[in-house]
């Protein structure tokens, strides 16, 4: 980073050698941000992140960062919280506005194709700053589930599987590992509980707390939070396979 | 105007009477007032000509933007929406009551009323125009749901000759279109032709 400290990276315009470090900066807020995962499986999607319990004041499952945006529609963001509540506002105007002008659920394409245009004008003006979330819209309609990644600087690609913040890498891996075209979705969730627990930060033993939402066949069609009895089975399930991997790395020793 | 379209067993059908008149005069008695929209969506337009004219190229114009944006054709259900929601965010400027029909592979045939305020009425049959007010009772006595297309044709031909009869703002001849699985058929009626219009009063 050879230009930074000559002012390239105080403002949204090009550095001498064709980068936008403010944009670039954006990455780096959303790097250290609390895990955030996306599974499309062969009849729905799963939306699941992890968020450090930072005080034993706050009320445990109503501080959501996962958000509807439509009845198809759900929105999870990891990064700064305030910008990613207001991607989610941002998403429920486009789609009630679609749903205003033509009387049927905006598709998920164009949904993601919105929030990426959108995201995209905020490295444009010298008066912004860019969005430092990474934004996972998960929808299901009539052509099947959907899953999209929107980042700081308005790409957008569709995925299988989706990792943004600070376990993304660990949590990519296992995703790889998925076979998506015959996962379901209640699977999926077992699967998406133990991708974030094998995320765990070792030595850090903060309190956790797993948001996990999802829609599909499965809720007829409907972004809704996964029931707490098969979420608190899949962490469950995640915990021993967790347990279980901390004893073959002991074995092997 | 007299304005119609219904459902019939294997699709839509449009059909409208030609008269465009300024005051008494009658300014054009060939008028085509069955509009194309997409391939397979299809409308009927009364009221303003200026201002049904200029909405259809509207509804058009955007439509075809729906299309190449989101790489698939509207539904019916869409256009009639879109249609719907331009007569009633402009309310206070327009008048033109619409007839929206089409048919796609999915949904089968549709036909949406979108009358003087602006609201959209899914329908199985739906009439419009000053001539309309005329044949609901005919309609009432003689519409029947899945009718074949020649029962339909039939209707729709008695149903628009009988209000060019008694209103003097519809006459002239009287034009069809009927949309279904096969494409698109015009059909055309005139008094001293192979076609010719039905005639009910002695």
């Amino acid at each position: 980073m050879s230009s930074i400290g000559t002012g390239y990276d105080l403002g949204l315009f090009f550095s001498p050698d064709g980068r936008l470090f403010q944009a670039e900066y954006a990455y780096k807020a959303v790097e250290n941000a609390s895990t955030c995962i996306g599974i499309k499986c062969e009849d729905g999607v799963i939306l699941a992140l992890e968020k450090v319990v930072t005080s034993k004041l706050l009320k445990p499952r109503v501080n959501n960062r996962i958000g509807s945006v439509d009845r198809h529609i759900g929105i999870a963001t990891t990064g700064f919280i305030p910008d990613g509540q207001h991607i989610v506002k941002r998403a429920r105007d486009e789609a009630t506005s679609w749903r205003d002008n033509y009387g049927s659920p905006i598709p998920g394409t164009v949904i993601a194709d919105r929030l990426g245009n959108y995201v995209q004008l905020f490295t444009c003006y010298s008066s912004v700053r860019p969005f430092g979330v990474m934004s996972f819209v998960a929808t299901y309609d009539s052509e099947g589930p959907h899953l999209y990644m929107v980042e700081p600087n308005g790409v957008y690609w569709g995925y299988n599987g989706a990792a943004a913040g600070k376990g993304r890498q660990v949590a990519r891996n296992e995703l790889e590992k998925l076979n998506f075209s015959s996962l379901k979705m209640k699977d999926a969730v077992k699967e998406a509980a133990r991708i974030l627990y094998a995320t765990h930060d070792e030595e850090n033993n903060k309190e956790h707390e797993i948001e996990m939402t999802w829609v599909g066949v499965e809720t007829n069609g409907i972004h809704t939070p996964v029931p707490d009895e098969l979420l608190q089975e899949a962490e469950a399930y995640a915990r021993r396979i967790a347990d279980g991997e901390e004893e073959d790395i002991a074995m092997q020793e | 105007t007299t304005i119609t379209a219904l459902r019939y067993k294997d699709g839509v059908i449009l059909a409208a009477d030609s008269r465009t008149t300024m005051g008494a005069y009658i300014a054009n008695r060939v008028t085509d007032k069955l509009t194309q929209l997409t391939d397979n969506i299809w409308c009927c337009r009364s009221g303003s000509a200026a201002d049904t004219q200029t909405v259809a190229d509207l509804l058009k114009y955007y439509l075809s933007m729906y299309r190449i944006q989101f790489g698939h054709d509207p539904s019916v259900h869409t256009a009639a929406t879109l249609a719907s929601e331009m007569c009633y965010q402009n309310k206070n400027m327009l008048s033109a009551g619409l007839i929206v029909a089409g048919y796609d592979e999915k949904t089968g045939g549709d036909v949406y009323s979108i009358p003087l305020g602006g609201s959209l009425h899914k329908q199985p049959l739906a009439i419009g125009g000053s001539g309309s007010a005329f044949i609901y009772g005919f309609c009432d006595a003689n519409f029947r749901e899945n009718m074949t297309q020649e029962e339909a044709v039939e209707f729709l031909k008695n149903a628009v000759a009988l209000a060019m009869e008694r209103d003097g703002s519809s006459g002239g001849t009287i034009r069809m279109v009927i949309l279904n699985k096969d494409g698109m058929e015009r059909k055309f009626f005139a008094i001293d032709t192979a076609n010719p219009i039905p005639v009910f009063t002695h």
